[in-house]
């Protein structure tokens, strides 16, 4: 019985032939670019993600609208050559809000998940290196933190400190930092007994040095796509409490603000652009997102191969 | 059947690996033979290759990876079995595992399942071959304890793994090889992770399942002292090719490759003091992917001339003794 | 050449483990990884610490560098005039002494930062013991490089990019870096192919020479220790079962545990067929090791012994001593030695 050629056959025959001729050379620095760049969905997110970015920060060259410009002749308007995705219940273009809006959306995501960051990884890191009673101590903080129900959370904090848009991103970094704390946890706890730290150690290098100059930027591969993921995960956050109201003051243009008015029934079903635009740039940002993560993750676990 | 008959035939295999978009041309041509009641000793370090021969044979080779060509036949009651051209996963090759070809793997901690029996495991391959009920697979699972020398094997059968040390989780895994009493056994580094007084006891009782049950055992090793002590037939691997072939007389003492010359000499030997001479080969291994033109060895080698650019074809030194080095006449006046 | 000055001075060393169990974490007993370690090292010589896993060695030669916290006994450390009590240093005795002893590691794959390059990985010591201006640095390590037989542009490559044997060499430029006197190689070429440990043994051997080291070889391999030491000493669960001269313990080893071990290792020389003494049974757990002689349960001369004798070696620790009435000591912690 001979075997079935299978369809990494044909693959491998390309490889092979390649290799033969001489044409693959050993390149191993852009190994981990080839492979972020093989992966197509993770392409296309990083595509759509700068393409959001830069038309956020460039906002007055992609759109001539002013978001907050109220214009009561134009109210409710279905969208049409002059505004691409209409105007709002007070004649505000939507295309230009939702521009803007990315502003503070992304401020918000990538703030949020930057200060998780911070206090996570510097806790997670100095604690679990150091161990015993302080690890110990962080982690029981931890587990309290990240068992309270977040929305309850921050809807108290919210209440406590006033809406604001600073506000929000304090609450949602002194909720969030948990899961980013026991990631950076469980990377020291493993490089912790790598020989070349004990060298260090040997060497009586001070704590400080060897915990955030040595070990760090090898756990820095699973923390970059947590943050990436995290960013996502505020932005949703944010979204969510904006349509409620909580969330950034509603004079702030941004994408879960302008989602607000489709608490309004009236406008849920017989005005559909001024709200679902919105909702789809959050969802396709946030997938954009994931893609990237997941891409990203996939480039630094050395256990994949590819 | 004759006791020395030949039961597996290997010519000129040739397994690629495709990781990382970049061909390694692991084993490229590989020959040897091997016959029930010898071990054949695959000797060579990191990277030549010995354990894809190994995973070749038993299909076991990565996702990303394939037989070139070649032929690896197993000579089997039923006839000859072109092993290189039956599906990896089929019908025919899961046969032929565990039942007639059987292998056993060097890290004992992680061989076995720690959620799993012992007695359940070894038993599991006999399951799966052979059709015995529940009561009898588990009174043969004790006697196969009992043979590999575990003590009090009938409260020991129902013990996990994390139960056993590591020489009794290696004894285990043997059994569970030589459960279905396999025609060819192969042993991939058995003892490297076991200390010198474990590794003692398993080779003991490698060599006494051998005479007992005439199988054919393929031993990879990086260690010259267990290829004296073991083999009869000899194979040493460089780079992906069999440099050099023989009985272990021939290559031990008469090496006629200048890398068995330079390993043999290059080892410490127990006993011989502090006076011995132990030459290092210098430079080390090649990038697979960046190989050197013909011989493999030619940037290590002290015999090198230009005749070696061009791939060493294989040289018969006797009638069991053959070498891939254009030099060996050098080598053998030398030793 | 050893002379017989003393450079450390070991005594009475105890490592345990605490084992914890219950949901207060509470020590339930202990791993007595070294259990009473008595050692002499002298200046000069490389004293081979041979033993299968779990016997201690290598925690021996962490608990000498303090990488690991002993719980009793002492370790003194003689210096030209001053001796220093290992286990009651102050911060500034401690950072004097972590220069002159220093530690080269097994595995080649993880005893180097892959985030650094080596420029970058051996410039934090230097920088700690007062190498003020990179440019010192950079001269310090290339010297280093070339001293372990590697060029001196390659301080600015990563680890990744060199071999096994080539990060080892760096392992060992890094244990140089402070000019330490006495250098603690853990099983530092058994991670290595076979030929690539020739290269390094031999480099240590030429680095000994040149700068008058005291080395502490700690491995499994007693075919390499039989080569490269001066005096070897054998451990088992914890202590030091035979201490000898190299030669004298491999011609003639008198504790049963030696002689086992010794036959157990297979040799590359078809002329000499090897008796195996083969050891039944398993280590036993270092928690809880068995009275009296701790190599008792195994022992392969215990079974030819008298009633009485058998009762001494069970119930009797041997201590660590010396029969013979040859010029070099040869120490055997046995009752009935061969």
């Amino acid at each position: 019985m001979t075997r079935r050629p299978t369809r990494l056959d044909k693959k491998f025959d390309l490889l092979r032939e390649k290799t033969e001729r001489g044409a693959l050379k050993a390149a191993s620095s852009n190994r981990a670019l080839n492979k972020l760049a093989s992966n197509k969905l993770a392409v296309l997110g990083l595509a759509f993600v700068t393409i959001m970015i830069l038309s956020s920060v460039f906002a007055p060259l992609v759109t001539q609208y002013d978001p907050q410009k109220v214009d009561l002749r134009m109210m409710l308007k279905p969208p049409s050559a002059d505004h691409i995705l209409g105007t709002d219940k007070i004649g505000r273009d939507v295309f230009a809000r939702i521009i803007y809006g990315g502003r503070i959306s992304i401020l918000v995501g990538l703030g949020s998940a930057l200060g998780a960051a911070l206090i996570g990884v510097s806790i997670g890191a100095y604690t679990a290196y150091k161990g015993g009673w302080l690890d110990s101590t962080f982690l029981r903080i931890s587990e309290v933190v990240m068992s309270f129900p977040q929305i309850i959370l921050v809807l108290m904090l919210v209440t406590i400190l006033g809406q604001s848009l600073m506000n929000l991103i304090i609450i949602f970094t002194l909720t969030g930092w948990g899961s980013l704390y026991r990631l950076t946890r469980a990377q020291m706890l493993s490089l912790r007994e790598e020989e070349y730290v004990q060298a260090l150690r040997a060497f009586g290098l001070n704590t400080f040095t060897i915990c955030f100059k040595h070990i760090l930027p090898n756990a820095l591969g699973p923390i970059m796509v947590n943050i990436t993921l995290s960013t996502a995960m505020f932005i949703l956050q944010e979204a969510g409490l904006s349509f409620l109201g909580l969330g950034v003051p509603l004079n702030i243009p941004t994408w879960g603000n302008i989602l607000n008015v489709a608490q309004d029934l009236r406008i849920l079903q017989n005005y559909w652009w001024v709200w679902l635009p919105s909702a789809m740039t959050i969802s396709l940002f946030v997938l954009a997102i994931n893609f990237v993560g997941d891409g990203l993750r996939d480039t630094t676990d050395p256990t994949m191969q590819g | 059947m004759s006791a020395n008959q030949k039961v597996l035939s290997v010519k000129d295999l040739k397994t690629y690996i495709y990781v990382n978009n970049r061909c390694n041309k692991a084993l490229d041509g590989v020959s040897f033979d091997a016959y029930r009641g010898k071990t054949l000793c695959i000797v060579g370090e990191s990277g030549c290759g010995k354990s894809i021969t190994a995973s070749s044979i038993t299909q076991l080779l990565p996702k990303l990876s394939r037989i070139e060509s070649g032929e690896i036949v197993y000579h089997s009651e039923k006839g000859d079995i072109r092993i290189d051209q039956l599906e990896r996963n089929g019908q025919e090759m899961r046969a032929l595992r565990g039942a007639e070809i059987s292998m056993i793997f060097q890290d004992p901690m992680t061989a076995l399942n720690p959620v799993y029996r012992i007695g359940a495991q070894i038993s599991e391959g006999l399951q799966y071959h052979s059709k015995n009920t529940l009561a009898q697979l588990k009174q043969i699972s004790i006697e196969l304890l009992q043979q590999m020398g575990i003590p009090l094997a009938e409260q020991r059968v129902d013990d996990y793994p994390h139960q056993f040390s590591g020489g009794m989780r290696q004894r285990a895994m043997i059994a569970m090889a030589m459960s279905c009493k396999p025609k060819i056994l192969i042993a991939d580094e058995p003892t490297t992770a076991l200390d010198v007084t474990i590794q003692a006891q398993i080779f003991e009782l490698i060599e006494e399942l051998k005479q007992r049950n005439n199988t054919a055992v393929i031993l990879i090793t990086h260690d010259m002292g267990v290829v004296a002590e073991l083999a009869d037939h000899v194979a040493v691997m460089y780079m992906g090719n069999i440099v050099e072939q023989g009985t272990v007389d021939d290559v031990l003492r008469r090496p006629a490759h200048p890398y068995t010359e330079a390993l043999l000499k290059s080892i410490p030997i127990l006993g011989k003091g502090k006076q011995q001479q132990i030459t290092p080969i210098q430079g080390s291994t090649p990038d697979p992917y960046q190989r050197p033109k013909g011989c493999q060895f030619t940037p290590r080698c002290p015999y090198a001339t230009e005749q070696c650019q061009a791939f060493p074809s294989f040289q018969s030194i006797s009638e069991t003794h053959d070498t891939l080095c254009w030099h060996s006449e050098k080598v053998l006046s030398n030793a | 050449m050893p002379s017989q000055d003393k450079i450390l001075y070991i005594k009475g060393l105890k490592t345990y483990f605490p084992v914890r169990k219950g949901l207060l974490r509470t020590v339930a007993a202990h791993v007595k990884a070294v259990d009473g370690v008595d050692l002499e090292i002298y200046r000069g010589e490389t004293l081979g610490l041979v033993g299968e896993s779990g016997c201690g060695k290598t925690t021996l030669g962490k608990s000498i560098i303090q990488l690991v916290g002993a719980v009793g006994g002492q370790i003194l450390y003689q210096e030209r005039e001053q001796t220093y009590d290992l286990l009651n240093l102050s911060a500034e005795e401690f950072k004097h002494i972590r220069q002159k002893i220093q530690i080269v590691f097994q595995d080649p794959h993880s005893s180097l930062n892959p985030a650094f390059t080596v420029f970058g990985s051996l410039q934090d010591p230097l920088k700690l013991y007062g190498v003020k201006s990179k440019a010192e640095r950079r001269k310090i390590i290339g010297d280093l490089l070339e001293a372990v037989n590697m060029r001196r542009e390659q301080m600015d490559n990563y680890p990744h990019e060199f071999s096994g044997g080539q990060r080892q060499r760096i392992g060992i430029a890094r244990a140089l870096c402070v000019n330490p006197e006495v250098v603690i190689c853990d099983e530092a070429v058994s991670a290595l192919d076979v030929s690539i440990q020739a290269q390094v043994l031999q480099l240590l051997q030429e680095i000994k020479q040149a700068r008058g080291l005291t080395y502490i070889f700690i491995t499994h391999d007693l075919s390499v220790v039989e080569y490269i030491s001066d005096r070897v000493a054998v451990m088992y669960l914890g202590k030091i079962v035979e201490l000898a001269e190299s030669e004298a313990l491999y011609r003639t080893p008198r504790h049963p545990y030696t002689q086992a071990l010794l036959s157990a290792i297979p040799i590359a020389d078809l002329d000499r067929k090897s008796d195996r003494i083969v050891l039944e049974g398993d280590v036993p757990n270092p928690v809880s090791p068995p009275s009296g002689c701790s190599f008792h349960p195994r022992c392969p001369k215990f079974k030819s012994l008298s009633e009485p004798e058998k009762k001494r070696c069970m119930v009797e620790f041997p201590q660590l001593s010396d029969a013979t009435q040859l010029t070099q000591p040869h120490l055997v912690s046995c009752h009935y030695p061969n």
